[in-house]
């Protein structure tokens, strides 16, 4: 009741506050006039009554003040002190507008990144209980995750007891048929439970049921959501209409969320179960798909590992031919998923994180010139009765006005850059980051935009306010005069931008060691030229090209027909370019050798007689495929140097026989006729790996890439390569083109290095930029506080040359200072990031060195200005200011 | 300089809340101006308690503010305007409430006092 009471009559007050104070002022006008009566009626003087009483009663803007408090809401004065901070913030628009731009640019910088790495790391798997779920792989000499087969997988399912459930999925790419004859589509091949085992439900029609991914189940498929809205316009009548996926019809049964993604089987418009019929899902060495299962309350995936490990064993026992040397491998599936990604992501927020320091040390250190410069201004509203509390909270409300301006713009760089960064990431690598869907500010993202707020705000309050409570400060207020002031700031603010530098170097030299492993990853030796290729990819559909000869009656006519094309020197087709994957791999032995049923895995290529021709690889020695030879002929291989060195240390390969491991089947030798330099097959990051090249004519698929050379421009050409083929049949499906250079750049591999070096050394060029407009505010500062210094010592006979020494001494410290502990913390960092870096060390001499001398020139430079402004300091002039 | 302060004075080690109750009570007699008030608590006090100027005027707009006291503005007897404070019917609530209180305590403080 009575705090009603009082807040009624606060408002009231605060509706008629200028009478208030006025009648305030004048009751106590009257009471000192009465004492002023009382006094002298005691026998003083008017004027010591006046004093006295003015004495009794101290300073009558703080006695005011201390009514007002009892009288006021506690807002007013912080509203108070908030337009104070806006008009003083305005008075000094350069160093407003400097502080917020900085600020903002280190919050952007941080925000921006820290929501990708939140969306990738953060964030939970969109699927039930994510934590439970784990990736199942088979384990090869080769890869860590290796595709399982599906009779093994089958197996596993059977006899595990640590899984709730285990489920398979398997990308596949699909033929439809379009309005323009066949095009590729995207599709998964999943078991029944899939869907069930991640906790994802259908928003239309009804998920698989048990059983459905049987040969003997009718054929049915579940639309993703993009599918779903592109194809079918999102009406809910999708459901039981007909789609043919690869000639076979299927019922449409449901669509799935529109956040749903599953990364490691997308990209994927159609989820099909898995109805087992081709000769590779029954075949127990052919290895296809992954395993996604989730664990029992109790069992780890350590645990889970073992188990499946041990299953692996037995099996390896039942069926040595196929699953010697096939383990078990068990992951949590967000290592799965954003396993590679994670160092990169960690690296960047660093950077980012250090940028951030940088940009607030550099406000600090702004704060502190102008704490500074106030000081007079302190002193007479210290001495017009603001108390020391009342000062300090001034500064805190400018730092929070600061702070909360530069974020807030911050805030909206951040969106825009985000927008920015996802715009320029290829699509198809989106698409294998689907986290990144829906990037965004969230809870998380906000909460770190206000964690880093506040400590720069609690940086920004502490800095002037510690220098208002230091007695040093007092004394200065007292002298009130400039004379000697400025050393806390040089003490201080030199530190700052020690700290600043030693940042900045670090951002260069990791920016730097990046650039490098860019710089040596493009220019990787591939055993290819790149330039002037443009390729394609082909799908012959199976009903009109099931049969071998078919595909090659096909292979000829398109090599013929492209070579037709202008421009065009070679034609090669491969079942997979370069730069792709050292995956497809084959088992082979190696006649005339003991073999005790090992697998000797490698990749395989089945390439055209023209295709090393088309792509500019190196033959070492021997001979290339010809067009004629086919299965009749006898069977031949190339083989690539790494093979040598692994398989033929200390013999001559040429000639030797090899065969693939076939159970049951006698083997078919097949000659070594030819060694050609190291392809990179896989990403350019990768080691090259022994790798077996097959004619196409001996081992022709459906689907294959054509390489074709040209003397003119490729990019021209890419189109072109389309039409011919469809031209030869619209039936086929020719996608994916591009140019080798387009791939190269485009890889994962590539890209994050670019992408990761390209934003460090943004980064790092701010810091730069930062770092060096600091130290000159440091040293401009200094020149403008010791003039009358200077003035005195040039008054005394100092050469000009002496006081350029003097200024750039100061300078040359505090830039090697800080370039020293910079260098030190570098290679901590760089060691730290070894992982990124390609064929760079973390102590990489020439980044150092480099480093230190861009930093050593542009601080140089920096500190010149001020130098020369000191050095033609007027004596006179200098001496009469004071 | 014997008037300006009398050893005796005590400053500002009056009870917290102890200001308010004397106000209060001068505020009985006769509606006061706030000089009024500061010297008849002197006065009354035999000049042991000088009130000032810093504590008496925020002191007044707290009862104000609880509506304790209301205050008009009046013509003095040398014709000057000044502002006069009266006691309200809760002000004089309020002020046997606090005179009870004030005087347990008191009673409490003097029974541990004699004991000791």
């Amino acid at each position: 009741m009575t705090s009603i009471h009082r807040f009624l009559n606060k408002l009231r007050i605060l509706a008629h506050r200028e009478s208030f104070d006025r009648e305030l002022q004048e009751e106590m006008a009257y009471h000192r006039e009465q004492k002023i009566q009382e006094f002298q009626s005691r026998g003083m003087t008017p004027q010591s009554a006046r004093h006295a009483v003015s004495r009794e009663f101290g300073n009558d803007t703080s006695l005011k003040e201390q009514s007002r408090d009892v009288i006021g809401f506690w807002f007013e004065t912080t509203l108070q002190d908030f337009r104070f901070s806006l008009r003083q913030l305005r008075k000094n628009l350069v160093f407003t507008s400097t502080a917020i731009c900085v600020l903002a640019l280190g919050t952007c910088a941080s925000i921006s990144i820290f929501a990708f790495v939140d969306a990738a790391l953060i964030k939970p798997l969109p699927y039930q209980d994510p934590s439970r779920l784990v990736g199942v792989f088979e384990r090869v000499a080769l890869f860590e995750h290796s595709n399982l087969s599906l009779p093994d997988y089958l197996d596993w399912k059977k006899s595990n007891e640590s899984f709730t459930s285990l489920e398979a999925y398997q990308h596949h790419g699909v033929m439809l048929n379009g309005a323009s004859g066949a095009e590729p589509g995207n599709s998964a091949r999943v078991s029944d439970g899939f869907f069930r085992v991640l906790g994802v439900a259908p928003i239309l029609g009804r998920d698989f049921y048990a059983g459905e991914d049987l040969l003997s189940a009718p054929r049915t498929v579940l639309l993703s959501y993009a599918a779903w809205q592109k194809r079918y316009g999102g009406k809910a009548d999708v459901l039981g209409q007909s789609i043919t996926l690869d000639g076979n019809p299927h019922v449409i049964i449901g669509v799935l969320p529109r956040q749903f993604h599953f990364v490691p089987a997308e990209p994927a418009e159609f989820w099909t179960t898995i109805h087992a019929s081709s000769e590779c899902d029954l075949r127990r060495s052919c290895h296809g798909f992954y395993g996604v299962a989730r664990l029992k309350p109790s069992v780890s995936a350590h645990a889970a590992a073992a188990e499946m490990e041990s299953i692996a064993q037995q099996l390896q026992q039942q069926y040595p031919d196929s699953n010697s040397g096939q383990d078990a491998n068990v992951f949590p599936l967000t290592e799965v998923i954003v396993g590679d990604i994670r160092p990169i992501f960690l690296l960047l927020l660093s950077g980012a994180g250090l940028l951030l320091v940088i940009a607030t040390v550099n406000v600090a250190s702004l704060l502190l010139v102008r704490s500074e410069s106030r000081k007079r201004e302190i002193a007479v509203r210290g001495a017009l009765g603001a108390s020391p509390a009342r000062l300090i909270r001034q500064f805190v409300t400018e730092g929070l006005v600061l702070v909360a301006a530069g974020t807030s713009l911050g805030l909206a760089f951040a969106h825009a850059a985000m927008q920015l960064l996802t715009k320029l990431i290829p699509a198809d690598l989106i698409d294998r980051m689907a986290f990144l869907h829906d990037l965004g500010f969230n809870v998380r993202v906000l909460a770190f935009a206000g964690m880093i707020s506040l400590l720069a705000a609690l940086l920004f309050t502490l800095t002037p306010a510690l220098r208002l409570a230091s007695p040093e400060m007092r004394q200065d207020l007292a002298e009130g005069s400039r004379g000697s002031a400025g050393n806390t700031w040089r003490r201080v603010g030199s530190k700052l931008v020690v700290l600043e530098l030693a940042t900045a170097v670090v951002l260069l030299v990791v920016a730097g060691l990046l650039g490098k492993s860019l710089y040596l990853l493009l220019r990787v030796d591939i055993g290819m030229q790149p330039d002037h290729l443009a390729t394609l990819q082909v799908a012959a559909p199976r009903a009109t090209y099931g049969k071998d000869e078919q595909v090659i009656v096909l292979e000829r006519l398109v090599l013929s027909k492209l070579s037709g094309l202008p421009g065009v020197k070679a034609v090669g087709i491969s079942n997979d370019l370069p730069i792709n994957g050292w995956g497809d791999t084959t088992w082979f032995r190696i006649l005339g050798r003991p073999w005790h049923g090992e697998h000797n895995e490698v990749p395989e290529r089945d390439v055209s007689a023209d295709y090393f021709t088309a792509i500019g690889a190196k033959l070492l020695r021997g001979r290339y495929f010809n067009e004629a030879e086919d299965k009749p002929k006898p069977h031949v291989a190339i083989i690539n140097q790494a093979f040598e060195k692994v398989f033929f240390p200390n013999e001559d390969p040429m000639g030797k026989q090899l065969s693939y491991i076939n159970m049951g089947i006698p083997p078919v030798p097949i000659e070594i006729v030819g060694i050609v330099q190291d392809i990179k097959e896989g990403q350019l990051d990768t080691k090259n790996m022994p790798a077996l090249y097959i004619p196409f004519n001996q081992a022709p698929g459906n689907f294959f890439n054509v390489a074709v050379r040209t003397s003119e421009a490729e990019q021209a050409l890419v189109p072109a390569l389309a039409a011919t083929i469809h031209q030869i049949d619209p039936g086929i499906a020719a996608f994916a083109g591009a140019t080798m250079t387009d791939i190269i750049n485009d890889s994962p591999s590539a890209y994050i290095h670019r992408s990761s070096a390209w934003l460090v050394g943004g980064f790092a060029a701010i810091a730069l930029l930062l770092g060096v407009v600091g130290l000159y505010g440091v040293v401009a500062y200094s020149v403008s506080q010791r003039t009358r210094e200077i003035g005195l010592r040039m008054a005394l006979g100092a050469q000009r040359s002496s006081v350029y020494q003097l200024i750039l001494r100061e300078a040359g410290w505090l830039v090697a200072i800080g370039i020293a502990i910079g260098l030190v913390c570098s290679v901590a960092a760089a060691t730290l990031m070894r992982g990124v870096l390609f064929n760079v060390r973390s102590w990489d001499l020439p980044t150092l060195v480099g480093v230190a001398a861009v930093l050593a020139i542009s601080t140089l430079l920096a500190s010149y200005i001020p130098a020369r402004r000191a050095a033609s300091v007027d004596p006179v002039e200098a001496l009469r200011m004071e | 300089m014997a008037y300006t302060s009398n050893p005796m004075t005590i400053k500002r080690d009056l009870m917290p809340g102890t200001l308010d109750m004397l106000i209060l009570k001068t505020l009985t007699r006769a509606p006061l101006h706030g000089y009024g008030i500061a010297l008849s608590i002197k006065s009354l006090s035999l000049d042991v308690l000088n009130v000032e100027e810093g504590s008496l005027y925020p002191a007044l707009q707290r009862l104000l503010l609880q509506s304790w006291v209301k205050a008009e503005w009046k013509m003095t007897e040398t014709n000057r305007r000044a502002r006069y404070y009266t006691l309200t019917a809760s002000g004089r609530k309020q002020l046997s409430k606090e005179l009870s209180q004030f005087e347990q305590m008191i009673a409490a403080i003097g029974r541990v006092l004699q004991d000791a």
